[in-house]
């Protein structure tokens, strides 16, 4: 019984991926047709990678860092740096010429992707032996600090014949197709989920649970943190590339603070320590910025405009909907479970005795998603 | 660089100092109590710049100023009540993930409400006259801010330690739940907390922005980290520490800005944080020597 629904399961799981592998290729068709379409998605599937790698640390570690966006900065502009045609260079560093050294050297794309996660890897590695010896708001601000340190060092003056300084780079080699990102993202999520199913993810999640209790069983503290912090970090960075790749060109504002707060607000979304919740919370989230558009367009009905709708109203909404998610949906969309099949179904058969519920005794605070 | 030069930049530096001191308070006050990052505060300060904009607009200088700080401390006082206070039991993470949120909503609203365009900061008279001592000049506002910087703290100071509400705030930022169990009002003094912080932070938006002549909706993000940066490198929870922070703070940075090395100025502040919490993660006050609030 137990095998039949696992197959069974396994099947629908089957048939999501040809849905989805067809709706892809579908709007692959028409990339012209379905550009927009095809952003945001890309950009979903992209941030996805930074936020489960995000949630790698601060779910399942429980290591609250905010250094997103500087790992970010570092994957993308050494993706741009060794991926700008060689031709184009002389026209993106016009103001002040390249250093000799790099005008020469072009890497093809997945090498300069790896190069760009392991030297996020790498700085973390560094960034790690300090930071890693404090604990949760300590961390987060110290994690913010280094983060607002790579900016500074991207945009000053001294480097700009290696990073062009506050112009920035341009020319940066797109994706070919949408499947690229999306099999990139894909390879990126499953080896981090493999990480969380191995010995070292129990550890992590150990340390997560109490660090005190996880060293007196014989973990070295340390060895393990710093890792799951090298680990992310260059997840991070390979997903920093891709968005260098997706946009096409960036500069060092691109990855100011708010960019790690999109990244956190995604996972807290998603649910702290569910990587399903995270991915979802990336597609949601950033779909959800571009559907409440129509916020920022006048509204006028009946011959009277509604003067609440001007630019920038989305964005009010979209704050108050996730201050909403905070306060009152505290574990988010999947709290720390992981999507399943019978997770999913039991939901929908149970939707009617919770609707029944919930108008005879009246709006109990929702328990926040599906359990498994 | 001449001494008069150098004399000139440490003024300069002093006075943004001051700026600083003040709003480093109120995240030395709120974490001593919560064990929170108000990242909110540093946009409370941004939207009291706001406030002050529009007081200045329909009221004389004398009545827009308490105006403005009454508007600012409902502001902190409610966002309290709303954000933090439903999250009290809850995990610290959350609640500083709600801190963030609140940030996150007061720079739209205030994209919304107020455009992304910077807005002149209306002047202040009084505030704006050049004054000429041997070879400085620098308006009054520059001399006044350090001097009125350590009236408050002193004025504060008095408060904590000599008032009744002062020994309910260090009661509460020891244990409250004990505190709680002796009659205290836990929810009227983090109020209260909140009210002070902001108030703090209102009289040095005031200050701040005088200076500086605009507001945008980001102009508090990157000076409320500062702060707070100031108020750990002075040991958070401690006021003297955050006011020497402060302090500290600002005069690294107007000499790294005199050096002509300007870029590097929001760097220096987090790699003095990265020092500080290195060899000393109490901060100059640790917890033990000074009184906590």
């Amino acid at each position: 019984m137990k095998n039949i629904t696992k197959s069974k399961n396994n099947l629908y799981s089957l048939g999501a991926l040809v849905l989805l592998l067809g709706f892809l290729a579908f709007l692959q068709s028409d990339t012209a047709g379905y550009s927009y379409q095809i952003s945001i998605l890309e950009r979903s599937a992209i941030y996805a990678v930074v936020a489960v790698s995000m949630n790698l640390l601060t779910g399942f570690t429980g290591l609250f860092s905010l250094g997103q966006a500087g790992f970010m900065a570092i994957g993308a502009y050494i993706v741009a740096i060794f991926t700008i045609p060689v031709e184009a260079r002389a026209s993106v560093y016009y103001v002040s010429g390249i250093s000799p050294v790099l005008a020469n050297i072009q890497l093809p794309i997945p090498v300069a992707l790896l190069l760009g996660g392991l030297a996020s890897a790498a700085l973390a590695a560094l960034i790690g032996i300090p930071v890693l010896r404090l604990k949760s708001d300590y961390l987060a601000i110290a994690t913010l600090g280094f983060s607002e340190i790579i900016r500074a060092f991207i945009a000053a003056p001294m480097f700009d014949t290696i990073t062009n300084g506050s112009y920035g780079l341009k020319n940066i080699p797109g994706f070919s197709s949408i499947f690229t990102v999306f099999g990139l993202a894909a390879l990126c999520i499953v080896l981090m989920v493999l990480l969380i199913h191995s010995s070292y993810g129990r550890a992590f999640k150990a340390i997560r649970e109490d660090e005190i209790a996880a060293q007196s069983m014989g973990l070295n503290l340390f060895r393990y943190k710093e890792l799951s912090f090298v680990i992310s970090s260059f997840f991070t960075g390979v997903g920093g590339g891709m968005l260098a790749m997706f946009m096409r060109s960036i500069d060092s504002k691109t990855f100011q603070v708010s960019l790690t707060y999109d990244i956190l607000l995604i996972v807290v979304l998603g649910g702290i320590g569910s990587v399903t919740g995270s991915v979802l919370g990336a597609f949601l989230v950033t779909s959800g910025r571009e559907l409440l558009r129509f916020f920022d367009d006048p509204l006028v009905i009946g011959g009277v405009s509604i003067p609440l709708f001007r630019s920038g109203f989305r964005m009010v909404i979209f704050s108050i909907l996730l201050m909403v998610v905070v306060l009152f949906y505290r574990r988010g969309i999947m709290g720390d479970k992981e999507f399943s099949w019978d997770g999913l179904f039991g939901l929908i058969r149970r939707l009617p005795d919770r609707l029944k519920k919930r108008k005879t005794s009246s709006a109990a605070p929702g328990e926040g998603g599906l359990k498994q | 660089m001449s001494f008069t030069t150098f004399l000139q930049q440490c003024l300069t530096g002093i006075s943004l100092g001051g700026a600083y001191a003040l709003i480093a308070i109120g995240y030395t006050l709120v974490y001593g109590i919560l064990r929170l990052i108000n990242f909110a505060h540093g946009d409370i300060f941004m939207m009291a710049g706001y406030f002050m904009i529009f007081a200045m607009a329909s009221l004389p200088w004398f009545l827009a100023i308490p105006v403005t700080l009454l508007v600012t401390v409902l502001l902190g006082v409610s966002i309290e009540r709303v954000a933090y206070r439903p999250l009290r039991s809850a995990p610290r993470m959350s609640v500083m993930i709600s801190a963030i949120g609140v940030s996150y909503l007061l720079q739209n609203l205030a994209t919304y409400l107020f455009t992304a365009l910077p807005k002149g900061y209306p002047e202040i008279p009084f505030l704006k006259r050049i004054f000429q001592i041997g070879g400085l000049s620098a308006s009054f506002v520059t001399f006044l801010t350090p001097v009125l910087t350590l009236v408050l703290v002193y004025l504060l100071i008095l408060l904590i330690n000599h008032t009744k509400i002062g020994m309910a705030m260090r009661a509460v930022s020891k244990d409250y739940e004990t505190a709680s169990l002796m009659g205290i009002k836990i929810n009227k003094t983090i109020s209260f907390t909140f009210a002070v912080g902001s108030l703090l932070a209102g009289i040095g938006s005031i200050l701040y922005f005088t200076d500086r002549m605009t507001v945008f909706p980001f102009s508090g993000s990157l000076p409320g980290l500062k702060c707070f940066v100031a108020a750990v490198f002075g040991g958070i929870g401690s006021i003297p520490g955050a006011v020497i922070g402060g302090f500290i703070l600002g005069l690294g940075e107007t000499a790294l800005v005199a050096m002509g090395q300007s870029t590097f100025s929001d760097a220096f502040t987090f790699i003095l944080l990265i020092v500080m919490l290195l060899i000393r993660p109490t901060g100059l006050f640790g917890e033990k020597t000074t009184d906590k609030v």
